[in-house]
């Protein structure tokens, strides 16, 4: 590995002729007019794609993209400008208009003394990064995955599959004189099947990855999983009867069903909505938020997850933050201007999408711990239900609490069986009371895959969810049967 | 320090063309912008930007690849298309790769008034005191009105510059203003948020600030006390905003990609009926002024008005080049482009056309059943048409608006719910670049205790 990637500080010091004197004056511009905090955060972003249809890898691309955004806060402002011009000059005008949010506001910070590179988890530190894998190799596959799934069942009308791959270089300098820097490897594999019976057509998505090598989607032949799992998906779900639509009794498979948590829990409890009162969960820290089976965690340093980083993207190196413990709600996910606020400790959740947006409290990976049944026990509970095991997307609305999450692939149960599959319907709850309805939690925790994205305010950052198997006594289910 | 001009994009693609491309195009984007917020009447953000991008989209014959980087000097941008040049050869010969037919480009560009002529990027003061009225309207329109999420505005102002290899050049700039505001209401416990916004590409069209600013108090206000219904069939009359939303789907169904791979409801369907016959929509390119309006397409073809959807019958498919040479047809001037992406597709500027009943005539025709003025989350499946979603809006009973409800969802399937359009409304406003009036679709599931 080259010289730049041991020390991703000197990688951007090298490149854009930078040093320390020269950060110095610029975070001593941002000061000026007494703020209480400034950072500069620098980022440079390899990243190749791959895309096969119709049986030919007929879409390749590369970017490169780099920039540096300077950010001012003075008590609750925040002041940020970014230019994709990595220069001094640049910067400087940048420090200055970030300065003209702090408005003679915040304490006089010293002078700035840049240190040396703060303490960093090494969750990812890669022999190699699958860009460093020849583009050949990686089309090689993406044809053998549309072989595979072709040949898997007649029914096969179309196959999609992409690997993206990205490195991303960064540097965040703060008035406190910290340096954090970092480089941060990404990548997915994805496969869609489309399938047609001559009745109904039907699409099956199903992917992963992670902060991986290229070796992870070859080893176990996990490549060969995602493309029969996505021709699975697709075939389950042309013989999908209407769903039902209703209160009813779901129960959640393990995995990316943890989607539940991000919609319900997760964004509820991070530290922006709740200074501002905002959230559905604003002061309840203490108070009974799930049934005591329940404990739920966000997780940033488990190694190689899509969700981890070694440090957020304010310099804090990530943690383990426990958000309910046995039912009680415990913590919120902060940065470092919501926990100064707050008066409380940053917990490594500060994130951005890139140099372009300001960081904000974010998840990570958000998962819930295991309980103590069996998942055929939790089933063979259940007189009349849902059965949910994969998901498309969620959202929330944090103030009133209501979330959603849509099953993309769901069964009936009927007297303590999983039966016959259903379409697709969006299930709607109430986040600071679904968990409440937590009746059985299961033994067998199961991260996701490694595709998630989170959203939030314009903003996309890779996330991971887990979840056991678990049973909500009661949840609405949006199928089209009343 | 390298500009983004004329000049550097047929540098590039004179470029590719000695690294070894048989064919290429550049896209050069240039923007700046800056918005301002304010929350609780205190200034709470600024964020200014500048950005410029070079995207390149090479063919080596059949194969092509597309690249997009900031590093603009020529050093390092030689290598860079070098780079992408040797990619485009890794990639598969594809037979409808291509640029467009040098013939379809258009002699002339149409001037359709993009960029405010009066004003470029506001400053941050003046960005702050509209964003300031607006909230204030807001927090002092009801005693319930205690809380914010806060106001923001913003102003910017982009370029782009589009060359190809085939001798087609052109660029357009434009500005925009948006300004939104999210109020909170509250009583006892509960909370409810408020939105509402205004976007136009010149400053002095934007509405009022204060109305928005008492717009949005009015939506978070009448969505307190919201409760859930029983699970039961009934209609639903869509809301100006909930009908763009649906016709986006329907016309994202449209679109040449989704239909070359199979995945749209509406593959065959050209020349069928897929709505009800009050339904005409229109893609429209050309209107002065408007936001989705271009002068070109992302591959240099002219851009125009047609009818997507023409009395109900599905009249138009929207097409890049390689969605048009997969499907046999002709281009639409749809291609759209962001830069380092291949060709995609979108609308322009799309609207449902009018009716001739007001608001009160259709949710008064209506004995039980919602109004709906929220849906939440994505749970709508392109392939099958299956829709479910999370929604939330007034139940409306013997023709009147009774009481707000939400924690429902309504499920159909697009194709039904667009037969079952039974009334549109005659209330369409040019809010952005997809609109629609008020529409009444007959009968839907709605999901609830």
């Amino acid at each position: 590995m080259s010289n730049e990637l041991v020390a991703p500080d000197k990688f951007f010091l090298n490149r854009f002729g930078m040093n320390h004197g020269a950060l110095e004056r610029i975070l001593g511009t941002a000061l000026e007019r007494k703020a209480d905090y400034a950072d500069l955060y620098f980022e440079y972003r390899s990243a190749e794609g791959l895309g096969l249809e119709e049986s030919m890898v007929n879409h390749t691309s590369k970017s490169v993209s780099h920039g540096v955004g300077v950010r001012v806060c003075a008590e609750d402002r925040t002041g940020y400008a970014y230019s994709d011009e990595v220069t001094i000059d640049r910067m400087r005008l940048a420090a200055e208009a970030a300065r003209a949010i702090a408005d003679q506001r915040g304490t006089t910070p010293a002078a700035v003394q840049v240190g040396t590179p703060v303490a960093r988890h090494a969750l990812y530190d890669l022999d190699s990064t699958p860009l460093e894998v020849p583009v050949q190799e990686r089309a090689r596959l993406l044809n053998e995955i549309d072989r595979v799934v072709r040949a898997s069942d007649a029914r096969v009308k179309n196959v999609m599959a992409s690997f993206t791959c990205e490195r991303k270089i960064v540097m965040v300098v703060n008035s406190d004189g910290q340096v954090a820097a970092d480089v941060q490897p990404l990548c997915r594999l994805n496969v869609t099947v489309i399938a047609d019976d001559g009745k109904a057509r039907q699409m099956g998505s199903y992917g992963g990855g992670g902060r991986v090598e290229w070796n992870y989607f070859i080893e176990n032949d996990r490549w060969r999983e995602y493309a029969l799992e996505a021709a699975r998906q697709a075939m389950v779900n042309l013989d999908a009867v209407d769903a039902p639509a209703g209160e009813m009794i779901v129960v959640l498979g393990p995995g990316w069903p943890g989607i539940l948590l991000h919609e319900a829990i997760g964004h509820g409890l991070e530290g922006d909505f709740n200074r501002k009162g905002v959230s559905a969960f604003a002061n309840r820290i203490g108070q009974k938020v799930a049934s005591e089976l329940c404990t739920v965690i966000d997780d940033g340093t488990i190694p190689n997850r899509r969700g981890s980083l070694n440090v957020d993207d304010e310099g804090t190196p990530t943690s383990r933050t426990v958000l309910i413990e046995k039912g009680i709600l415990r913590g919120y996910l902060q940065d470092r201007m919501n926990a100064r606020l707050m008066k409380m400790a940053p917990t490594g959740n500060g994130r951005r999408e890139s140099f372009a947006h300001s960081p904000m409290p974010r998840m990570t990976n958000t998962f819930m711990l295991n309980g103590e049944s069996t998942p055929e026990e939790i089933i063979k509970s259940v007189k009349n239900g849902l059965y949910a095991v994969n998901f498309g997307g969620g959202q929330v609305d944090i103030t009133n609490g209501k979330f959603v999450f849509s099953a993309s692939e769901a069964y009936l149960i009927e007297d303590g069986n999983v039966t016959r599959p259903v379409k697709g319907a969006t299930l709607i709850g109430n986040g600071p009371d679904v968990l409440t309805r937590v009746s059985m939690v299961g033994n067998n925790l199961a991260l996701d895959a490694g595709v998630g994205t989170c959203g939030k305010d314009g903003q996309s950052v890779p996330v991971g969810v887990g979840l056991p198997t678990i049973r909500i006594d009661g949840i609405t289910v949006g199928g089209t049967r009343a | 320090m390298a500009t983004v001009d004329i000049e550097l994009a047929n540098w590039a693609l004179d470029e590719a063309r000695r690294k070894g491309a048989s064919a290429a195009e550049v896209l050069c984007v240039t923007a700046e912008s800056l918005s301002a917020g304010v929350r609780l009447g205190e200034v709470e953000k600024l964020k200014s930007s500048r950005e410029r991008r070079l995207g390149l989209r090479v063919f080596c014959g059949q194969s092509s690849a597309t690249s997009s980087t900031a590093e603009l000097e020529r050093d390092s941008l030689g290598d860079f298309i070098a780079n992408t040049v040797e990619l485009a050869r890794l990639s598969a010969a594809d037979p409808w790769a291509g640029l467009p037919d040098p013939s379809m480009h258009p002699k002339s560009l149409p001037e359709l008034s993009l960029a405010d002529p009066d004003s470029g990027i506001v400053t941050a003061d003046r960005a702050l005191e509209i964003a300031r009225t607006a909230e204030n309207a807001a927090l002092k329109f009801d005693p319930r009105m205690k809380n914010s999420e806060g106001a923001e505005f913003s102003s910017g102002r982009g370029q782009i510059l589009f060359a190809n290899s085939q001798g087609f050049s052109g660029e357009y700039s434009g500005t925009s203003y948006t300004l939104v505001v999210q109020p909170i209401a509250q009583d006892g416990d509960a909370m409810q948020q408020g939105f509402w916004y205004t976007s136009n590409r010149r400053l002095g069209k934007l509405e009022d600030a204060e109305s928005v600013g008492i717009t949005a108090a009015r939506r978070a206000i009448r969505r307190l006390g919201a409760r859930k219904i029983k699970t039961m069939r009934a209609p639903i009359v869509f809301d100006p905003d909930m009908a763009a939303g649906l016709i986006r789907s329907i016309v994202g169904a449209a679109s040449g990609p989704s239909l070359y791979k199979g995945a749209s409801f509406l593959v065959g369907q050209l020349g069928n009926p897929i709505a009800a016959p009050g339904v005409t929509i229109v893609d429209d390119a050309l209107i002065p002024g408007g936001l989705g309006s271009k002068p070109f397409d992302g591959e240099g073809l002219p851009t125009s008005r047609k009818n997507v959807v023409d009395k109900g019958v599905l009249a138009s498919y929207l097409l890049d080049c390689y969605s048009a040479r997969k499907l046999g047809l002709a281009p639409t001037g749809n291609a759209a482009r962001s830069v380092g992406e291949a060709p995609g597709v979108s609308a322009t500027n799309l609207y449902l056309e009018p009716g001739i009943y007001t608001p009160a005539q259709i949710i008064g025709s209506v004995k039980q059943g919602l109004y709906l003025t929220e849906t939440i989350g994505f749970g709508v499946n392109m392939v099958t048409g299956d829709y479910s979603r999370g929604a939330g809006g007034i139940w409306i009973e013997n023709g009147e608006l009774a009481y707000p409800v939400n924690e429902i969802t309504i499920a159909g399937n697009l194709k039904d719910m667009m037969a079952g359009v039974e009334m549109i409304g005659n209330d369409l406003n040019w809010r952005s670049s997809t609109v629609a009036p008020t529409i009444k679709i007959a009968e839907m599931t709605i999901a609830g205790a």
